[in-house]
């Protein structure tokens, strides 16, 4: 029996109003600006346009007021957003290695071309609350220049110094450079997936979810012991090329952070010892996401390694499926929904099979002539 | 300390590879790069005080879009989809019949029509030159500006002197 339930629009319309006067709290208080937001939590901004898969900040700023500082919600918002709009084309492959470098790091090597590059980092500092941040908010002094800008071609770790011996692997160098790329935000993702599909999802994955994983491959739940190579973050150019124009153009730029990990290899019969490698590269400036990141995706290269899977961040279908928090947020929230019919369904099963056990019982008692009375069940 | 990265491996991450060598493209794909990254303001205000005289028409009125942005694996491998950009595009038709185009970076209508403007009149006769040149200028300055910022965080190694003297 299915019985349609009304009566919860002047609640939901209430609520809903009831939420919007939370969310502007205090009204003593001034206004927080989606211009505020976009420059002073620019971190929030970058999480939620790495996990949104939408490269906009105002858009994610707006997302972040919306939604009250739920970055979840925020991401959820701009995943619903950009269904709204039309796709006009492909960007070339981006150029990491002429990125205009805000951070340039190596745990490897120390004094590598170009430098040890810290930027706008929290590393190094004391981890104290400083509340002159909370007191009168003066303005920073503007930061020192150097005599000199950063270099403009800042060499690759992996590429322009370690491989010089041989001693990393090669990126597999596309023989087919055209071959379509997966992309599931158009088609089901499907199993076993190709190292593409893997890394646009570990892109726009929870950053908890694949913190904690990549956390996982450091306890021993995959046998990839890392090192960061390289880290940089800075800007770079998009190019497009239009139809109508028949030659590539820049659009802007875009700021990204990449992470590449250089990882144990034992060797084989037929290659010599050599070291691997782990990707990670997200929208904005996010360290943390992009580790994790590339010590998930060497994970789950397990197969094309030859590895044992011996923890969960091999397995890519695991890893995939539950990467994405809006989908999981979705499934798991969704129970707080109406579930009467559902439930009411269970409870009059529940109370057959307690009838049926206790009819099987008395008759059995009846049949050895116990008899008690039910209560003492 | 350059090394010898496989062939071929490394050809998509070079900027020459894929620069035609028409020079009027090369200089066209010059000033849309600068005119993606100036200001709606900035080009409203030059139009306004320059161009107020020109009548001209939408080819395709702006409109706000994405562009699926590509990465490498390794930043040199296979292709794949990181995630979307928002990006707004319009054409315009100058009264001599010549047309701009824009593809900007963002959700502004209205830099998209201007930067489609100034498009078309740098290529009707190149009257704009001059604002493109100081645009690229200041560009340039920021940039170099933030480059001497983040040099200043260069670490400096020092060895200190440990053990013995022979």
């Amino acid at each position: 029996m299915y019985v349609a339930v009304k009566g919860g629009e002047r609640a939901i319309n209430n609520a809903h109003k009831l939420l919007a006067e939370q969310r502007r709290g205090d009204k003593d208080i001034a206004e927080i600006e989606t211009d505020q937001i976009e420059q002073q939590l620019s971190l929030s901004v970058t999480r939620v346009m790495a996990e949104g898969s939408l490269y906009d900040r105002d858009l994610a700023a707006l997302a972040i007021k919306q939604a009250r500082g739920d970055l979840i919600e925020a991401i959820f918002l701009m995943r619903a957003y950009r269904t709204t709009l039309p796709r006009f084309a492909f960007s070339k492959p981006i150029k990491t290695a002429e990125m205009d470098i805000s951070r340039r790091i190596s745990a490897t090597f120390k004094d590598l071309p170009g430098g040890q590059i810290l930027g706008p980092t929290f590393d190094y500092t004391h981890r104290l609350l400083d509340f002159t941040l909370m007191a009168n908010g003066e303005a920073p002094a503007e930061a020192p220049q150097g005599e000199q800008p950063v270099d403009e071609n800042m060499p690759r770790v992996l590429d322009d110094i370690l491989n010089y011996e041989g001693l990393i692997q090669d990126e597999p160098t596309p023989v087919d450079d055209d071959a379509p790329v997966a992309d599931l935000t158009r088609e089901p993702v499907k199993f076993p997936a190709g190292r593409d599909l893997r890394l646009q999802n570990l892109s726009r994955g929870d950053e908890g979810f694949v913190l904690a994983l990549g956390y996982s491959t450091q306890r021993g739940y995959a046998n990839s012991h890392a090192f960061v190579g390289e880290i940089r973050y800075g800007t770079v150019s998009v190019e497009i090329e239009p139809e109508e124009l028949g030659f590539a153009i820049d659009i802007g730029d875009i700021e990204l952070t990449e992470c590449e990990t250089v990882n144990k290899f034992k060797g084989s019969k037929t290659k010599l010892p050599q070291f691997t490698r782990g990707y990670g590269l997200v929208f904005g400036q996010n360290e943390r996401k992009s580790i994790s990141m590339a010590l998930v995706d060497r994970a789950m290269r397990a197969n094309e390694m030859g590895e044992q899977i011996m923890g969960p961040a091999q397995d890519s279908e695991f890893v995939m499926e539950h990467s994405d928090n809006v989908q999981s947020t979705g499934f798991v929230e969704h129970i707080k929904l109406p579930h009467y019919v559902d439930f009411q369904g269970e409870l009059e099963l529940v109370r057959r099979m307690r009838t049926e056990v206790e009819e099987r019982l008395a008759k059995r008692d009846a049949e050895d002539g116990i008899s008690h009375p039910k209560a003492a069940e | 300390m350059t090394a010898h990265p496989a062939p071929n491996a490394r050809a998509d991450q070079n900027h020459t590879a894929d620069t035609p060598v028409d020079p009027h493209i090369a200089a066209r794909q010059k000033w849309m790069s600068v005119l993606a990254r100036t200001s709606r303001a900035r080009l409203e205000a030059e139009w306004s005080d320059h161009y107020s005289t020109e009548s001209w028409n939408h080819l395709r009125e702006p409109q706000i879009g994405m562009v699926m942005v590509r990465g490498r694996a390794g930043g040199a491998g296979q292709r794949f989809n990181l995630g979307e950009m928002t990006v707004t595009r319009c054409a315009v038709t100058l009264s001599d019949g010549t047309v701009g185009h824009s593809y900007v970076k963002g959700r502004d209508r209205i830099q998209a029509q201007y930067a489609a403007l100034f498009d078309a009149v740098m290529l009707r006769n190149g009257s704009a030159s001059d604002f493109i040149d100081t645009l690229a200028n200041e560009q340039a300055a920021a940039k170099r500006d933030h480059a001497r910022k983040v040099a200043a965080t260069k670490v400096d190694f020092f060895t200190l002197v440990r053990g013995e003297d022979e």
